[in-house]
């Protein structure tokens, strides 16, 4: 412990970026935040054109709500950092850039929806006193979080800025305003005319990259303040009841936090949720909250699990209308194949850009026996468990046949050759309609009106009551995908920590000192294939009957809507490759924000894809790293477990 | 712990044989009709300028080449031509230039070790019975005591690459030894090591020869082979040129000239005599 805290005061310093006297930072910081989420409570606009209908006194909506939390966030964190008694638990680094993050957050919420309004309605008129009170408020708490003593690096890592950027930059602009005003354009031959016309974003999209990131250097040489996690000093003992509780009460409020986002009803919300959701996270991280809270649940690794699955099983009860329940059932399907991906990325490191395939595989099967009039084997109803059964067993015989010639191949070559297979089930599943081939699939069409599955009298298909609350037909398919996942999940735990689960790890770090060390790479990693094969047929199987039809084009590698072999490995490696809950949330996140960003239209994977940029830049080990990969990637910021001398020793050796 | 180079006893048990060994990779003949023999209990050095073929030998006895002609036998039976078979046969290596699997911990890197030696498959992972617990139980004792074995106890749970240098060298050892080999071939064990990591590496080959294990050993360090080994080969350009005991080797021309090149014209008479 203390050898971190003296590495860490060796590149850290702490001081204000603006000098202000230190109780007048605390207090503008802690009235901004009360202002800017008092405002959530008074009308920040006069008419209810604006989406959400921010015109009332007394009661916070749509926007309002972020605005509300980030201002309270803010206000505690800076009371908590401060030291005040009781609020402790809330910063246990002690450490103040938290308060800048949440109150950036605030700023962020407020500003955007404040500029969204005049946009919108045209003109500032269209603000009511709330609007003021909530920007003036979120810019209050910022400049307070400034004056704060931050956790500062004592030195900037940058790239060099050539000035020539400028240059580039300025002839951008001069083209714009060339090819509009219709000059520029006699430079051009008048055959490639319109390409220039037609695509003048482009000479506003170049100056906006560069100045931007020339603004983010600036920023960031002045602020200093990025990823900087104090180290913890010891946590005082809880006695375990209360430990779990204190599980049970996050997982509750994460729980509440994941309906908001899924029940934003309108793209303004849904950004203003996303914008404090990832400075909040940011706050949390830079607090210690989090460091303390994954403590917690490493310790309590049982209750963690009951606790996440109970929170989502919970989420169905909580919704009066099925449409987001039926988003929920489809986030525990993409996540659930995200998680067999993981077997075949995470664990063994064979790179499967064909792996939606196998769902479709379980998929098709499961739909062919389902009784559905428009398979070939019309009179086949077969019960659901066999049915998922025989999914299961279809996508293990594919993934054999497949594996077995392909996992020769070391790297690009199987990345290549497993695309391509993806490709081929796809296109198969179109032909096999008994005009271009063989009579299977139904070609285009797919199989569709798959019956509701039934077990043990329980029809999946109508709603039932359960107590005070009525479960719908996408609840029941949510709680029996629920199962699978769950299954996937202690299957995923289990074999990763074991003698197979060690040597896909080895064959991935090194497949030739694995060999040497007796393990068999074809044979290990032809189980891998295939047990990702499994679980995904699994996932497919259950799939099939939730959509209640399935089509070839569902199965493609890339696409807008997520599960697709590209959007599957995205949720792996944003997620977190190797671990169990990185994709789960990956994947989450992965379909939340393109179905959420549709009102962007034409824009929507242009946002999308920043938004994966983003993450990469920010948290290139994956949202919920291991510990092998946080090390991997940030070894120089995290406390080293040999001394400086071994470094040096081992690099002089190597 | 003994530091003496005990003589084996005349009778002990052949465990390797490589007979008329050659591996060519297109025109270049990398070895060249190699014989050598290594009985139980021994300590045999392989030494040999840069480029002579040592590593490439030991690659065919592990079956990461397969020779172009020759064959190797194991306790009498011959070797089949894949990594994986050969150390389930009793061979275990290292690398010349460390392969530790570097993002597991230390511990895990035994266990990978112990691979061949437990046979719990998939879907004894996913039961879990309590047979597949035992075997994990003592594959984790096992791997402990080996850690203790090779002085790495206290280290089980870091990062294999956050070790210094030459307890990555040991705990590569570590892992070889996790297969419960018959014979050990270490490439380079002490290459980049100072004196006294050099030193405990010499105590841990001994030991390891205390426990019954054969070692074959390709070196650079003349100090740290003559120290350690019973015999040793010299390899040049693919050809074993002498093999013997300290003062065979040391005195044998062949072996000064491959190291030191040819005595000018007329100084010396006996390599011609040699010829």
């Amino acid at each position: 412990m203390t050898t971190s805290s003296q590495k860490f005061a060796a590149s850290h310093e702490t001081t204000p970026v603006l000098r202000l006297p230190g109780t007048a930072a605390l207090a503008a910081a802690v009235a901004g935040g009360v202002l800017a989420a008092a405002s959530a409570a008074m009308s920040w606009t006069w008419t209810d054109q604006f989406p959400g209908d921010l015109t009332y006194y007394g009661s916070p909506a749509g926007l309002q709500w972020p605005a509300l939390v980030g201002g309270l966030l803010t206000a505690l964190l800076a009371l908590a950092a401060h030291g005040l008694k009781g609020l402790r638990w809330l910063s246990p680094s002690g450490s103040h850039n938290g308060v800048l993050f949440a109150a950036l957050g605030t700023l962020a919420v407020c500003w955007y929806s404040v500029i969204a309004i005049t946009v919108q309605l045209d003109g500032l008129v269209n603000l009511d006193p709330g609007g003021w009170v909530a920007a003036v408020g979120s810019l209050l708490a910022v400049v307070g979080a400034l004056g704060l003593p931050l956790d500062r690096r004592r030195t900037v890592k940058q790239t060099p800025f050539a000035p020539w950027w400028y240059l580039v930059a300025g002839v951008a602009v001069v083209l714009r305003v060339g090819f509009g005003q219709g000059w520029a354009l006699n430079a051009v031959p008048p055959g490639v005319r319109p390409l220039f016309t037609e695509n003048l974003w482009f000479f506003v999209a170049v100056p906006v990259v560069i100045l931007g990131f020339r603004l983010w250097q600036l920023l960031d040489a002045w602020l200093r303040i990025g990823r900087i996690e104090r180290p913890l000093p010891a946590a005082r003992a809880l006695p375990s009841w209360a430990e779990i509780l204190v599980i049970t009460a996050v997982f509750a409020l994460g729980l509440g936090v994941v309906e908001f986002g899924i029940s934003t009803e309108y793209g303004e919300l849904f950004i203003g949720f996303l914008l404090l959701a990832v400075f909040a996270t940011a706050a949390l991280l830079a607090g210690g909250t989090v460091a303390r809270l994954s403590e917690l649940t490493t310790r309590h690794r049982a209750v963690t699990t009951g606790a996440a699955f109970a929170a989502a099983g919970a989420f169905p009860f909580t919704q009066s209308s099925e449409t987001y329940v039926l988003i929920g059932a489809n986030i525990l399907i993409f996540a659930t194949v995200a998680l067999g991906l993981n077997v075949v990325v995470g664990l063994a490191g064979l790179l499967d850009l064909g792996y939606v395939a196998f769902l479709g595989v379980g998929a098709y099967a499961a739909a062919l026996v389902s009784g559905s009039p428009y398979s070939v084997f019309r009179g086949l109803h077969l019960p659901f468990p066999l049915a998922v059964l025989i999914g299961a067993l279809a996508a293990l015989v594919f993934g054999v046949v497949i594996g077995a010639p392909t996992l020769r191949l070391r790297g690009d070559y199987l990345a290549i050759v497993t695309l391509g297979f993806g490709e081929i089930f796809r296109i198969a599943m179109n032909n096999l309609d008994g005009r271009s081939g063989p009579s299977l699939t139904n070609g285009p069409n797919g199989v569709a009106a798959i019956p509701d599955v039934n077990l043990f009298g329980f029809d999946f298909g109508r709603p039932h009551d359960f107590g005070f609350v009525q479960l719908g037909k996408f609840g029941n398919y949510l709680l029996l995908m629920l199962v699978v996942t769950a299954i996937v999940v202690v299957v995923f735990g289990r074999v990763a920590n074991s003698r197979i689960g060690r040597a896909w790890v080895a064959i991935r770090e090194d497949e030739t000192a694995a060999e040497a060390m007796g393990i068999n790479g074809f044979r290990v990693k032809l189980i891998a294939f295939a047990l990702g094969a499994t679980l995904a047929g699994l996932a497919g199987a259950v799939q099939a009957h939730v959509a209640g039809a399935v089509s070839p084009d569902q199965y493609q590698f890339a696409g807008p809507v997520p599960p697709n072999s590209a959007f599957l490995l995205a949720a792996v490696i944003l997620g977190g490759m190797g671990t169990i809950s990185g994709p789960l949330v990956g994947a989450a996140l992965l379909f939340l924000i393109p179905a959420k960003l549709q009102f962007l239209q034409s824009y929507q994977l242009l946002a999308f894809g920043v938004a994966l940029i983003l993450l990469m830049r920010f948290r290139p080990e994956g949202l919920i790293a291991n510990r092998r990969r946080k090390l991997e990637f940030h070894e120089a910021e995290l406390p080293a477990q040999g001394g400086p001398t071994d470094d040096a020793l081992s690099k002089a050796g190597a | 712990m003994t530091t003496d180079t005990a003589p084996a006893a005349p009778l002990a048990e052949t465990v390797l044989e490589a007979t008329d060994v050659v591996m060519r990779f297109g025109g270049l003949t990398a070895v060249n009709q190699v014989n050598l023999t290594v009985r139980q209990g021994e300590i045999v050095g392989l030494i040999g300028p840069n480029g002579a073929g040592k590593t490439t030998f030991f690659n065919c006895l592990t079956g990461l080449y397969v020779p172009t002609s020759g064959v190797v036998r194991y306790k009498g039976q011959v070797l089949p031509p894949k990594p994986h078979l050969v150390t389930q046969a009793g061979i275990a290596r290292t690398f010349q230039n460390i392969r530790l699997f570097s993002n597991m911990t230390v511990l895990e890197n035994v266990l990978v070790g112990r691979h061949t030696r437990t046979e719990e498959g998939l879907f004894s992972a996913i039961l879990r019975g309590p047979g597949y617990r035992r075997a994990e139980a003592e594959s984790r004792a096992r791997a402990m005591e080996l850690l203790e074995f090779c002085g790495l106890s206290g280290k089980a749970d870091h990062l294999a690459r956050n070790l210094p240098y030459g307890e990555q060298r040991k705990l590569e050892i570590a892992r070889a030894l996790a297969s419960e080999p018959g014979l050990l071939l270490l490439d380079e064990p002490t290459a980049g090591m100072n004196p006294q990591e050099t030193r405990s590496a010499e105590e841990l080959v001994f030991a390891i020869r205390d426990l019954g294990i054969a070692v074959l050993v390709i070196e650079h360090d003349m100090k740290f082979i003559f120290n350690l080994c019973d015999r040793t080969a010299v390899l040049v350009q693919g050809q074993k040129i002498v093999e013997g005991d300290r003062e065979t080797v040391q005195n044998d021309e062949r072996v000064v000239t491959a190291y030191l090149g040819e005595p000018l014209e007329g100084t010396t008479t006996a390599t011609e005599a040699d010829q």
